[in-house]
């Protein structure tokens, strides 16, 4: 059983019925694309899955997005309980307003991890499973505002990480870095695959080629299709799955 | 466990802290209606008082009424004329940021300066032009004050037009001035109104600039040069008056000046309301 | 024929504009010279040292000590700030992260009618519900007063710079980019600890600018404080004694000062120190909103 499925997942905001019965498994261990053109719901999907979606006023879900088991969207949950098992990548890093240690510190510390020594340890491996240790690691009391996006991006992955999430999301994350930076990101998505289940977000048909092993394909609110990566950038079945990897709907 | 307490605790000090607040608000209006409507009547608001008022003699508060609001309008009249070349200025035709800068910091400075002051700096205009005490000495004075106040209100509302208005009207052939007085300020209207109505309030309810500019007077006036009464004034002449049946004279005037001020404050509301929903966001 | 006129206008326009821009910048400066002229007088004859920690007063004799009036204008403003700060920082965190839509609706109007109240009408609620207030809590705690006190000007005043404060705050902590929050309660933390920990920081210097200009407003508030405050020329030593600020002083001898030598160069000194902490609480302000929005790109 995979760690998040989604049952008859509908969400509206106000009136407009954005997402529509969306049913599906992600699945483990690999990295899920969600294509689609501009608008289609896929950042919504995102912020579903670890109900960001909450802070939005108006909003209505039906349906269930099942994390172990477990309907995050009963009523009675400890919110952050469940959003610590997923890391969130945004296309902004959001750089804390603190220091470049102290934004990795953030997550372990209010998870009660208080002690000096194992607050540095912790930092440091997340650091480096993050790809930054080296850069950082003779400023680590700077302003992490100081750093340059890409940077800033790899520190919002360590971020992440240092809860032990179980699940990685990302919505766009590479689109306002520079190729290099792109780049790494990507590299790293693929070793992490390894260890946790990571899902994307991304409108870079491209990005979704050369790193996913599972797509879902969303038009207008809907899931038209999905399945392993290969099948559908080769084969797809729906015309409007053909005609958006073909590249003529963007 | 200690987060879980320490967010409880602010949770309910932040509770209180707006509860306090509103019963200070609520409190207020609360006393102002509750002292001033047993001794108001329709007499007071439209009779002046007459034989030594502040002695005791026949009530009457036509008198400030009339002073404040014809001060009122005066004052802001004038400083509406005085503002908004500023805001043409500003808006239409400074080249440089640097000088855009210095008048909003020479403007942000004239806005804090305490109306005592201006009551003090209207009082030295007064001597300087041998003026005595009078309707014309306090409107100045007040036109002063609300200066700063109405050009900076005016200056926050336009800067929330969309900059593309502008650069729409200058693309198709308007000079400065067009765009600036046809364009802008029109999109601007209901927001500038506001600002001038906010400016009119502070004008009104003002005591310290008309302290000594306007003098007083039982009586209405009849030319510029008559001292006049103010609301403001009467208010706290009246409460310091030894009488008793004079001090609650005070509560009658706080009552009619808090009911223009409400009203002012409706309008507002209302006013800012219409700008945003019609002229902002593009 | 009809372009020359539009450019005529145009230019016209140009130049009244112009014109009254830069009257403005020289009003100021006409204002503050108006002032300093008046009162420099007084510095021929009284130290600078001697003016500000004398407290002897006495006009008639040419001596003029401020000290007892900047003390009682410090007493009364900084206790306006300690009641006033903190309800305002707690109001406008809970207006902007926890109120239900009710209470906005409420407290947005209610705040906005409490910034426009004259300063009169606060001074007859002072007299009528403050100053027994104290009186009768300076009875509990052993103290004799009449209730025009340095406490009663404090409480007045607090409740005219709260809103201020309060509509400032609410708008810099509203300015909080979502995507901040969005990350930090990704991590796990819960509303609260994004709101304590992220959201106050981010707002720190707009909340501090905020407080700046409510410290500026309490220091100029002549009416309503002058009619609870008591008016003694004394250095109060407790809440509970009466006091006498600045602009108190300017307002109570207005029109002795013409009468006695050298009052009206006190009185003048008076505003002109109240000018000048206007201007410097306004430099710092514009600092500190200047370094928020600069040394804080964002990402």
């Amino acid at each position: 059983m995979s760690h998040l499925m989604v049952e008859n997942l509908n969400l509206y905001y106000g009136k407009m019925h954005a997402l529509k019965d969306i049913t599906v498994a992600i699945p483990d261990h690999q990295i899920t694309a969600i294509i689609g053109p501009s608008g289609c719901g896929k950042s919504s999907l995102l912020k579903s899955f670890n109900r960001l979606i909450d802070l939005t006023d108006n909003t209505r879900v039906t349906g269930k997005v099942l994390l172990d088991g477990q309907n995050i969207y009963e009523t009675g949950l400890d919110l952050a309980a469940i959003r610590k098992k997923m890391g969130l990548l945004l296309q902004t890093p959001w750089p804390l307003p603190m220091s470049i240690f102290e934004n990795v510190a953030y997550g372990l510390r209010i998870h009660h991890v208080a002690k000096r020594r194992e607050l540095k340890e912790k930092v440091e491996y997340y650091l480096r499973r993050a790809g930054l240790w080296d850069e950082v690691k003779d400023r680590l009391h700077r302003p992490a505002s100081a750093l340059s996006k890409g940077q800033q991006q790899r520190l919002a992955l360590a971020r992440g990480l240092a809860v032990e999430p179980e699940i990685i999301l990302a919505d766009e994350a590479t689109s306002a870095l520079d190729p290099l930076s792109s780049k790494k990101i990507e590299e790293l998505f693929t070793e992490l695959k390894s260890v946790y289940s990571i899902v994307i977000v991304t409108h870079i048909l491209r990005q979704a080629r050369r790193i996913a092993d599972y797509v879902l394909f969303m038009y207008m609110g809907e899931l038209v299709e999905h399945g392993p990566a290969d099948k559908i950038f080769k084969d797809p079945k729906d015309p409007r799955t053909k005609a958006y990897v073909i590249g003529e709907i963007s | 466990m200690i987060r879980r307490i320490e967010e409880n605790v602010f949770k309910f000090l932040m509770l209180i802290s707006t509860l306090i607040v509103f019963l200070g608000v609520a409190g207020l209006l609360f006393v102002v209606m509750i002292k001033g409507v047993p001794v108001m009547s329709w007499e007071m608001i439209s009779h002046c008082p007459s034989g030594g008022d502040l002695m005791g003699a026949k009530p009457g508060i036509l008198n400030a009424i009339t002073g404040t609001l014809i001060i009122g309008f005066g004052a802001t009249f004038l400083a509406t004329l005085a503002s908004l070349p500023v805001i043409v200025f500003i808006h239409g035709y400074a080249h440089r940021k640097i000088w855009v800068s210095i008048v909003r910091f020479a403007l942000d400075l004239l806005w804090g300066i305490p109306s005592i002051v201006y009551g003090v700096l209207g009082f030295m205009v007064m001597l300087f032009f041998r003026m005595k005490a009078s309707l014309l000495a306090g409107m100045i004075t007040v036109a002063l004050l609300e200066f700063p106040i109405a050009a900076r209100g005016m200056d926050e509302v336009i800067r929330l037009v969309p900059k593309a208005l502008k650069e729409t009207a200058f693309a198709i052939g308007s000079t400065r001035a067009e765009t600036t007085m046809k364009v802008i300020l029109k999109q601007a209207l209901p927001g500038i109104l506001t600002a001038l109505l906010i400016a009119f309030g502070r004008g009104v309810g003002d005591a310290a600039s008309v302290l000594l500019t306007t003098g007083y007077s039982e009586d209405l006036p009849t030319s510029f040069t008559d001292p006049v009464a103010t609301l403001p004034l009467a208010i706290f002449q009246q409460l310091g008056s030894p009488y008793p049946e004079v001090q609650v004279r005070a509560y009658a005037s706080a009552l009619v000046l808090t009911i223009i001020i409400l009203i002012i404050s409706i309008s507002t509301r209302y006013l800012m309301r219409r700008f945003e929903s019609k002229h902002v966001g593009g | 024929m009809r372009t020359l006129f539009r450019r005529w206008v145009d230019i016209g326009t140009g130049n009244i504009a112009l014109f009254a821009s830069v009257s403005t910048v020289i009003l100021v400066i006409v204002f503050a010279l108006m002032l300093f002229l008046k009162a420099y007088p007084i510095f021929m004859e009284n130290s600078l040292g001697n003016l500000i920690f004398s407290s002897k007063w006495a006009p008639m004799k040419g001596s003029f000590g401020f000290f007892d009036f900047i003390l009682g204008t410090l007493w009364v403003t900084a206790l306006s700030m300690i009641i006033a700060a903190p309800l305002s920082i707690l109001t406008a965190l809970y207006l902007v992260e926890y109120a239900p839509k009710w209470v906005k609706i409420v407290m947005d109007p209610a705040i906005d009618l409490l910034a426009g109240i004259p300063s009169v009408v606060y001074g007859v609620w002072g007299v009528v519900v403050i100053v027994p207030f104290v009186r009768e809590l300076g009875d509990r705690v052993g103290y004799t007063s009449t209730g025009y006190s340095v406490l009663a000007g404090g409480i007045v005043l607090a409740l005219m710079i709260i809103p201020i404060m309060t509509s400032v705050m609410q708008e810099v902590l509203r300015s909080t980019p979502i995507g901040l929050r969005e990350v930090s309660l990704s991590v796990g933390a819960t509303k609260w600890e994004t709101t304590r920990y992220i959201v106050c920081r981010h707002a720190l210097g707009g909340v501090i600018a905020a407080g700046i200009m409510g410290l500026s407003r309490a220091f100029g508030e002549t009416i309503a404080v002058l009619m609870v405050v008591g008016n003694q020329v004394i250095m109060p030593r407790s809440l509970f004694d009466p006091g006498y600020p600045i602009p108190a002083l300017i307002a109570n001898n207005y029109g002795e000062m013409m009468s006695i030598r050298l009052y009206d160069a006190a009185i003048m000194t008076a505003a002109l120190i109240l000018m000048g902490v206007v201007f410097i609480t306004q430099l710092a302000a514009r600092l500190v909103v200047r370094r928020m929005m600069y040394g804080r790109e964002a990402p």
